[in-house]
């Protein structure tokens, strides 16, 4: 593997100052599941790694009356193994049991998925329709970008030279809400989507109608696809199988995928359809309290 | 070239000190620097689950962690799986259900198989197989590989329920 320098800063301020002083040639290390392959094949070449592990900051998780802060560095097997997230944020504790297998999700962050900012990141879309707010520090100070802002092609996003994503923030579970996120792969599992689905729904009181909904799209466009069109159509609607059908049609009119070993255009554009359909039954089944039967691997 | 690093590890039970580069990964420093060669080399890329080994209580593919990532860990290989009594549980279930073929991916399944009983000593088949789904194997078809982790949990049960720790969400 190409010659590069390790650092391991153990507070925030010394990571910022690190990241901003390598000016573009330093990458953060968390879980290393995308990035140190990345490094081995030569398609990214930093002249240095921070690793930023042992920052407090990024390994935040807490969940609480105010919502969730996920720091960026806490790894998937953490997600998916706190109760909080999986009653409440039900959608993120999905994309987190299916991305790579147990090896993989004892080391892949969150925070790490997103930064790679591949168009068929499992956890983004549910980052997207949870309301994810990516804090962002660097040299200047710290700001807050939405996570369906965060992402602007295929890995690339909105951090600048010298920041690093510091944690997710998720506002407080909605009452009568579900989320749920599905992909298509055509391996049971330990495949990149070709197709991915999330969406998180809030009811109304007597949980026949939509009072909203948000639904994000995976590996249909150069970055997660926030479909808000869509999502925005369903709030007020009566919950039925001719309007989750529309929103459906809507999805696959908002889908700009291409051809390529996964899957072609047009097969992509229907299964985007069959799963956003499947996708909101399933948010809108939690939301009214149903246990959703998402057996891995099924 | 990047300065070495002293990195000091609990490695199979014993605190170890190992000089690596930064570039080096924890796989590469276990077979060449350490003779550890118990761990295999698959991919590379963090598909087949090969060089799988138990870092800080959690599997992990040691080609995708860089060997001064483990400053302060406890790592364990599949050298540390047998004991002066013999073979584990799982490796004598291997070797009685014929698990293997070439025995290239053993140790990871082995590794993987091994956690994952002390996770969860009564699986059903389908969590065996989405456990083992990082680990690929392309001689024997997994079902042997399945049964033997079935098998294993059967005939050994006293044994993965005593050393239990599943937490789960419910």
């Amino acid at each position: 593997m190409r010659d590069f320098e390790y650092e391991a800063p153990t507070t925030l301020a010394a990571a910022i100052e690190l990241v901003a002083k390598h000016n573009g040639s330093a990458r953060c290390l968390a879980g290393g599941t995308d990035l140190i392959d990345q490094v081995r094949v030569g398609r990214l070449t930093p002249d240095v790694l921070i690793d930023v592990k042992k920052i407090a900051e990024l390994n935040v998780l807490e969940h609480g009356a105010t919502g969730l802060r996920l720091g960026a560095a806490v790894p998937c097997y953490q997600v998916y193994g706190h109760c909080g997230i999986v009653s409440d944020y039900a959608a993120l504790a999905d994309s987190c049991r299916i991305i790579g297998g147990v090896q993989i999700q004892s080391r892949a962050s969150v925070g790490g998925n997103l930064c790679n900012s591949g168009p068929a990141a499992d956890s983004t879309p549910s980052l997207i329709v949870l309301g994810a707010v990516a804090v962002i520090a660097g040299p200047k100070g710290t700001r807050t970008v939405a996570v369906e802002d965060f992402c602007t092609g295929p890995g690339k996003n909105v951090l600048q030279p010298g920041e690093l994503l510091v944690e997710l923030k998720f506002p407080a579970r909605a009452a009568n809400s579900g989320s749920h996120y599905r992909r298509f792969i055509p391996r049971n599992e330990m495949d990149i989507a070709v197709v991915g689905v999330g969406a998180s729904v809030v009811l109304n009181d007597a949980k026949d109608k939509f009072v909203s909904a948000r639904i994000a799209l995976g590996a249909v466009a150069p970055a997660p696809l926030f479909a808000k069109a869509v999502g925005d159509a369903l709030a007020g609607q009566l919950i039925n199988d001719e309007v989750i059908a529309k929103a459906a049609a809507a999805a696959r009119a908002i889908a700009v995928p291409i051809d390529d070993m996964r899957g072609t255009k047009e097969f992509r554009l229907h299964i985007t359809g069959v799963l956003t359909e499947r996708v909101l039954k399933a948010a809108v089944a939690r939301a009214r309290g149903e246990h959703v039967d998402c057996k891995v691997g099924h | 070239m990047a300065k070495k690093r002293i990195v000091t590890t609990t490695l199979n039970g014993n605190q170890t000190e190992f000089l690596c580069e930064p570039r080096q990964t924890l796989l590469e420093v276990l077979r060449d620097n350490m003779d550890l060669t118990g761990t295999k080399e698959g991919c590379s890329n963090g598909n087949c689950g090969a060089c799988t080994v138990i870092m800080n209580g959690r599997p992990v593919d040691s080609c995708l962690v860089l060997a001064v990532e483990a400053e302060g860990a406890t790592v364990r290989t599949i050298e540390g799986v047998a004991t002066a009594a013999g073979l584990d549980p799982i490796q004598k279930a291997f070797l009685e259900g014929a698990a293997l073929q070439c025995g290239i991916c053993t140790p990871g399944f082995i590794m993987q198989s091994e956690w994952f009983l002390s996770q969860n000593p009564k699986p059903t088949e389908d969590e065996i197989r989405f456990n083992l789904a990082g680990n690929l194997c392309r001689c024997t078809g997994y079902d042997k590989i399945v049964r033997a982790v079935q098998d294993a949990a059967t005939q050994w049960q006293d044994h993965y329920m005593k050393n239990c720790h599943e937490r789960s969400c419910t």
